[in-house]
């Protein structure tokens, strides 16, 4: 690991404010994927401003029948919490669909957001990446891709996003609190938070710099079922092939794009009475794979169909 | 709080000096880089070797200890960022002469080959019974509206899937568990 200076900040805007006058800082929150990539020196931060003394891991629901998650509630709390499993089981499901145990009590709202990818040659100093170093190229183009993406990749990445959280807020139409380093506030849509990877796939997300997320807020669901799958090697602690959050008719696919990929083609087809088929069909009918990983758009299909008609009842 | 208490929380500092309270006692970490984990503090600063480090990357649980009674990787933790809490080891666990339940039910189901990965299993498994009493639901849950699930087997191989053993002594560790739980 290289070596940091450590801080802690005491407010989301000081450590905004840290983070804006140290360049390379980085936050620190549950650190399970931080402090692994500081480990293999794929993350490199002057500064870590730690994030502890802050009082944001608070859950609650809010009087318009939406709830507030800080974003230093983890993982189990927040699948555990009473509201969570009641009124957004599709929540509960994706974040216990994730991790182990012990990374579900560190790991943290904001952090699942924030992770990175689990793109093989983005672990792999050896070897070229673009999102840990622009414009070297990248290895998984013509490399092992079997878990790359088949929605808005580039010919600069193909990596995906490897939230479960994310894909269950993004069918949730969930948006993020920040606060700047000036203390002040905006919201923005989970859906717009993350970029795809274009030519700049080391530009993640649309954050400002030293901009950082306080708070996850999620409105009243939309009417209907609720339904978390995800499909891996292993059915237990390892990354998803592919997944799908379905909420009524709004659905959300994962591991299959560098951010949730929200499924508007199928919902608009849900919308206008096509079958569960012919909607999943139509959203995937825009996917395409790189060899490896073609099997992942039939598997996203399949598991979309099943998920929507899971949800149905 | 000493200067250099306040020091880390005012401005960057590459080295601190803070305390953990450790099984119950009151540990000081003097000068300590601060790029050292919660596992090497443990390990290398305060003799505590029972914590062992498999993968030091979270992927295999040997590291596994209970901070503020919650289960965690010791190796994906920063030390300095645990100044003041309650860390519990497998020293604290139990004693030569006063086992914890499940280090005797671990002896008694010859629950392991090597023994490199017990500590972490037992730190783990302790804790995961307090969050199943504590009716947090898991991916095996069935119904996440009922106050707490029934422990099945399915819900202790999963709850447990964050501790890897090498010698494969899965359903001894298993049952030693299920000793301890009592029946589902």
């Amino acid at each position: 690991m290289k070596p940091f200076r450590y801080v802690r900040a005491t407010s989301a805007a000081e450590a905004s404010r840290l983070s804006v006058e140290h360049p390379g800082a980085r936050f620190l929150a549950g650190g399970t994927n931080l402090l692994d990539l500081m480990k293999l020196e794929i993350e490199r931060p002057s500064v870590v401003i730690d994030l502890r003394e802050i009082p944001m891991a608070t859950i609650e629901e809010t009087a318009d029948g939406s709830l507030r998650i800080g974003a230093l509630a983890t993982a189990s709390a927040v699948a555990a919490h009473q509201a969570v499993r009641a009124r957004f089981p599709v929540i509960a499901r994706a974040l216990l669909a994730g991790a182990s145990g012990q990374l579900r009590n560190k790991a943290t709202s904001g952090g699942n957001l924030m992770q990175r990818t689990r793109c093989a040659y983005f672990y792999d100093p050896a070897k070229p990446c673009n999102k840990r170093e622009p414009g070297a190229g990248c290895a998984a183009l013509e490399g092992l891709n079997r878990n790359a993406a088949i929605f808005g990749q580039s010919s600069a990445c193909i990596a995906t996003h490897a939230s479960d959280f994310a894909v269950a807020l993004s069918a949730l139409d969930a948006t993020v609190e920040t606060v700047s380093s000036d203390g002040e506030g905006r919201a923005i849509a989970v859906d717009k938070l993350h970029r795809l990877p274009e030519e700049t796939p080391h530009i993640e997300t649309h954050l400002q710099p030293g901009e950082l997320i306080v708070a996850v807020i999620v409105p009243r669901p939309a009417p209907g079922g609720q339904v978390y799958r995800k499909v891996r090697d292993r059915t237990s602690y390892a990354a998803g092939l592919a997944s799908v959050a379905v909420v009524g008719d709004r659905i959300a696919l994962g591991a299959v794009a560098l951010k949730p990929w929200r499924a508007r083609k199928a919902q608009a087809a849900l919308e206008e009475g096509r079958s569960p088929t012919e909607a999943a069909q139509l959203e995937l009918a825009d996917a395409r794979g790189c060899g490896g990983n073609d099997f992942k758009i039939g598997l996203a299909r399949r598991l979309m169909v099943a998920a929507i008609e899971e949800a149905r009842g | 709080m000493t200067n250099l208490e306040l020091k880390i929380l005012n401005e960057p500092a590459s080295r601190a000096s803070f305390d953990l309270v450790v099984n119950g006692q009151a540990r000081r970490l003097h000068d300590l880089d601060v790029r050292t984990t919660l596992l090497d503090a443990l390990r290398e600063h305060l003799n505590l070797k029972g914590t062992k480090k498999g993968c030091d990357h979270g992927q295999c649980g040997a590291c596994t200890v209970l901070v503020g009674g919650v289960r965690i990787n010791a190796c994906l933790s920063l030390a300095v960022s645990h100044q003041g809490d309650q860390v519990v080891t497998i020293e604290g666990l139990g004693q030569v002469g006063a086992l914890h339940p499940l280090q005797a039910a671990f002896l008694e189901r010859d629950a392991y080959q090597c023994g490199y990965c017990t500590p972490g299993q037992i730190c783990s498994a302790a804790a995961m019974l307090v969050e199943w009493e504590q009716g947090w639901p898991s991916q095996e849950t069935v119904d996440l509206a009922a106050p707490r699930s029934p422990l099945t087997d399915a819900e202790i191989r999963e709850r447990m899937s964050g501790n890897l053993c090498r010698c494969s002594a899965y359903p001894q560790i298993l049952e030693a568990v299920r000793d301890v739980a009592g029946p589902a």
